[in-house]
């Protein structure tokens, strides 16, 4: 199944809560295929970019401890409803994924 | 050889107490089994109200709740319902669909699972009614603890979320016995630790069990399959059977073996009028 990001973003007397859950993997990079006793390899999230407005507001650093499907929550001041928030993510890969969500 | 004759005297006395013609022996009446049940959780937890007991350990302890309460928020088995409906609606190769092999398209209808086939002479549960569809269809069997099968459970259970659990045991000496084995299996003890489920689910029900709690009985089978924290995904009611079997360290049987399936439908008997709130997010 191809990644995806749920979302949900609200705003209450300006501040905004963005919640999100992020499909992916986030293979550590130390777990052993059970069959041939090869190492899977590391795919993790590195870097996640949280913009409102086209203005970043948190960038997060993550690493092989975040578990499988992590769930984002991150509040904010400044916001109004109708304000656009994106959610973005590169991984060691180089793959990414972003998604844009209108606060309510 | 005395062991064995005392044995056998054991088990004759079980099996002629369980033949008695006293109403009031459990396993006789089904619906008198579940009244005293579920008086048994009432009296021990008085401030919980009867639908709160599908939700669990969270019904019983307020720290937990909170927690669970902000991952429902956000619920990890999403993706899973997500992957569930998909499956659910892709044809199969013959151009059928999971909905042709269940009443009303297989929606809503979580409920009324497992029941006793009287023409097969057992217990069907769900998971087994997706596989003989699948088969019925020309399609391989999917494995019956999780992945796929834990996916397209989900999505039926998500579609009959508030539907009352309405499992019959209809007055037949066949699903009377299938009953019967279920709940004898869930009151003998096993393993090397020597537990049955009820040692722990219904008399230490709410209690910790080293750093973990154990939830109560009533209700068990309402969010089923679960998104269980340790497990990273969801799994299966029979999974969590094999588990809880291993966790008294006694071998666990087949995920659908017939002793899983009496268990499913004794237990799931116990929690009628219970809604379904499945998938559920455990830890």
């Amino acid at each position: 199944m191809a990644n995806q990001i749920k979302i949900r973003a609200k705003q209450k007397d300006g501040i905004a809560t963005v919640k999100c859950l992020i499909s992916h993997i986030m293979e550590t990079g130390t777990r052993r295929d059970s069959k041939t006793g090869d190492i899977v390899p590391a795919h993790f999230i590195e870097e996640v970019t949280l913009k409102h407005n086209g203005k970043v507001v948190m960038t997060a650093n993550w690493g092989p401890a975040v578990s499988k499907d992590p769930y984002l929550s991150f509040k904010f001041k400044g916001a109004a409803s109708g304000d656009s928030v994106t959610i973005s993510w590169i991984d060691n890969k180089g793959e990414s994924q972003s998604v844009e969500d209108t606060i309510k | 050889m005395k062991y064995l004759l005392g044995a056998a005297c054991v088990c004759i006395f079980f099996v002629q107490t369980l033949q008695a013609a006293d109403k009031n022996m459990p396993g006789i009446s089904p619906a008198e089994d579940q009244k005293s049940f579920v008086e048994y959780f009432s009296k021990r937890f008085p401030s919980v109200p009867f639908q709160e007991f599908g939700n669990g350990i969270y019904a019983l302890d307020e720290g937990q709740r909170a927690q669970w309460e902000e991952i429902e928020q956000f619920p990890p088995y999403e993706f899973a319902v997500d992957a569930g409906k998909a499956l659910f609606e892709t044809p199969f190769a013959n151009g059928k669909s999971y909905g042709s092999c269940f009443e009303n398209g297989g929606i809503g209808v979580r409920q009324d699972y497992p029941y006793f086939d009287s023409g097969s002479g057992q217990v069907k549960t769900l998971e087994l009614a997706i596989n003989e569809c699948r088969e019925n269809n020309g399609e391989k069997k999917l494995k019956y603890k999780k992945g796929d099968i834990a996916a397209i459970s989900a999505y039926m259970a998500f579609t009959s979320r508030g539907e009352l659990l309405n499992v019959k045991v209809p007055d037949e000496p066949a699903a009377l016995a299938a009953y019967q084995d279920g709940m004898q299996f869930y009151y003998e003890k096993r393993g090397q630790l020597n537990f049955s489920c009820a040692d722990c689910h219904v008399q230490n029900a709410g209690q910790n069990i080293r750093a973990d709690s154990l939830s109560a009985a009533l209700g068990h089978p309402t969010h089923f399959p679960v998104y269980r924290s340790k497990w990273g995904e969801l799994g299966t009611l029979h999974r969590r059977f094999g588990g809880c079997n291993k966790n008294v360290r006694a071998t666990p049987l087949d995920a659908q073996s017939e002793s899983y399936r009496n268990l499913e439908y004794f237990l799931s008997y116990m929690s009628n009028g219970l809604e379904i709130n499945g998938p559920g997010a455990r830890k």
